[in-house]
């Protein structure tokens, strides 16, 4: 597609021209240590892997990921940089596929150059290797899925603030939505389909299923399918702006 | 052959205000529009129709020949833009930014090296290329928007406001850089400045709350106004009452209006803008007085534009 690679090129270069790629990558780094060494108990349990990474991961991901996608249509909006990005010969898809590979790439960046973890624990101990990878990959999805959200929302406005609050909001629903206590709640009154319904709704529920280390088709394929809705989403919003000015 | 831009009936509604109300017209290849009015007129809405940001609310607009709805990606292919504001990437260089634009219109590496040296030499914009463009000056900005505009030399281009912010210098420069590419292009440009459309434009529209008032060549516009064809001349040996008397005896003569006791100025204002400068020399030279001085004027764009956009009658012309 015309446009799609010059797009991506263009925005991720432009994580690292700002501060906000350096900024990103150290207070993830720094907050990924914490919860894997301290508030994770990694010394307690005296055992070498990194299950309490990737259990606080999603939430981590939950206010950084939204710092990352609300600019990414809201800042090109205020600017008034959308009505050059708009009136290039690029398709509405190849620009938010373009902007929102960019962002899930740089996450995903982020999340390689949380390496010494792994490599602390193998100096530590005899860790399953292919369990930590599946962990890192079902990071990567939920970074994605975010992100999509996240990009969506960005559309919507033209104010950066809004942007971030919900997509915070509606991440945290996606991730609750299969916690033990929403779960519950449904599982007093509601038949057992609809409480298996919501909790297949919730990327914790998917991204648990993947860092347990099986990579089921069916995980992926939610990820993907939620992913690729979000973009639609996001190309309708877009698209529908012309209305609007 | 078609015309290069074609816009028909566009109208934009915002909520309750109509911004834009039926503006139709063409640019053919080789002219430059010139696209005036007051602000909130409609004029940067109207261009944001014209090159597919915004979707009208009816009518419709085609770039060489391509309906920017339903052939949009065709469509911008032969489209220039630069937005009201000139908006841009503000964490780029001028070089990144517009190599950026070169990759996103398709172009290969070498296509747009070249495009984007070419650009940067037109527009002088090659002393700060590699300087990031947030700490450009406004008119440099102007210039790297501009550089975006013509970098793939597009059949169409539509420029909003685009000496806005320039030094004299470089509002020449610009100029001259329009008129250069103009033969072979269909050029849309707004302004405020009066004496651009003069320099630059082989037509002028003038719109005033989303409609057309006026559309026709500078000149044609400049003999609306009030003061065309108004002759001022200084005499010497006649008294103030004897010059009136005898300017407002010539034939076709609207007005008289004198100043002075010494050497009398006078300024003849004709009926219906006909040209009155020899009827009144002769009468000059009959009373024998001495001619110091003689200037007919042209008519005042400005006055043009006041009487079509306020509707102010005392505007309009004398007699007419
Ligand atoms: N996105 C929008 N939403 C609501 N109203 C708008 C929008 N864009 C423009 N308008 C209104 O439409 C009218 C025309 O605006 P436009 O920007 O086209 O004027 P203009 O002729 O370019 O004026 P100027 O000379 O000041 O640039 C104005 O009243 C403006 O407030
Ligand atoms: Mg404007």
């Amino acid at each position: 597609m015309t446009g799609l690679g010059a797009i991506f090129r263009r925005e991720l270069a432009n994580y690292f021209a700002t501060p906000l790629a350096y900024v990103f990558i150290v207070i993830f780094l720094i907050f990924s240590g914490i919860f894997t060494f301290y508030v994770g108990g990694f010394y307690e349990r005296g055992q070498a892997d990194l299950q309490p990474f990737f259990t606080f991961l999603p939430w981590l991901y939950l206010f950084l990921v939204p710092a990352i996608s609300m600019r990414l249509w809201a800042e090109e909006r205020k600017s008034g940089t959308l009505e050059l990005l708009m009136t290039l010969p690029v398709p509405t898809v190849a620009a938010v596929l373009g902007k929102y590979l960019a962002a899930w790439v740089f996450t995903g960046l982020a999340l390689a150059l949380t390496f010494p973890l792994w490599i602390t624990v193998n100096v530590l101990g005899d860790p399953d290797n292919g369990v930590i990878l599946a962990g890192y990959i079902a990071g990567f999805f939920m970074a994605g899925a975010y992100l999509a959200i996240g990009s969506c929302l960005s559309a919507l406005t033209r104010n950066q603030v809004i942007a971030f609050v919900l997509t915070v909001m509606l991440a945290f629903l996606f991730t609750v939505s299969g916690m033990p206590i929403v779960l519950d709640v449904f599982s007093e009154w509601a038949p057992d389909l609809v409480v298996e319904q919501v909790a297949s709704l919730s990327f914790l529920t998917h991204f648990n299923a993947i860092v347990r280390g099986v990579i089921d088709l069916r995980d992926v394929v939610f990820f993907f399918s939620l992913i690729a809705l979000w973009l639609v989403a996001n190309v309708v919003v877009v698209e529908s702006q012309k209305e609007a000015g | 052959m078609a015309a290069l831009l074609e816009a028909t009936d566009l109208a934009k509604t915002f909520g309750h205000l109509t911004a834009v109300n039926g503006i139709s017209f063409t640019v053919e290849k080789g002219e430059v529009m010139g696209f005036l009015g007051p602000n909130g007129a409609g004029k940067s809405t109207t261009m944001k129709m014209l090159t597919g940001f915004l979707r009208p609310t009816r009518g419709r607009a085609r770039i060489a020949g391509f309906d920017v709805e339903s052939q949009a990606i065709e469509a911008k292919r032969h489209l220039g833009y630069l937005p009201e504001g000139a908006p841009l990437y503000v964490d780029m260089t001028p070089v990144e930014f517009l190599s950026f634009v070169a990759a996103a219109r398709g172009l290969d590496r070498r296509a747009s090296g070249q495009a984007v040296e070419r650009a940067i030499d037109a527009t002088h914009i090659g002393g700060v290329a590699h300087q990031s463009i947030d700490t450009l000056s406004k008119g440099f900005k102007r210039r790297v928007g501009l550089a975006q505009a013509i970098l793939h030399d597009p059949e169409v281009l539509v420029l909003d406001e685009p000496t806005d912010g320039l030094d004299p210098n470089q509002k020449h420069e610009v100029r001259r850089l329009i008129r250069d590419m103009a033969p072979g292009k269909a050029i849309v440009i707004s302004t405020h400045i009066l004496e651009e459309v003069e320099a630059l434009c082989s037509r002028a529209i003038v719109i005033d709350r989303g409609r057309v008032v006026a559309d026709s060549a500078p000149e044609e516009l400049r003999r609306r106004s009030r003061h065309h064809n108004c002759v001022t001349l200084t005499v010497q040996g006649g008294d103030p009452d004897a010059v009136r008397g005898a300017l407002q005896a010539v034939d076709r003569v609207a007005r008289v209006e004198v100043a002075g006791t010494g050497p009398v100025t006078a300024t003849v204002w004709p009926r219906d803008g006909v040209a009155v400068v020899e009827p009144v020399l002769q009468a000059v030279h009959r009373q024998g007085w001495t001619l110091v001085e003689l200037a007919v004027d042209p008519g005042r764009l400005d006055d043009v534009f006041r009487s079509l956009t306020t509707g102010d009658a005392d505007l309009e012309k004398t007699g007419s």
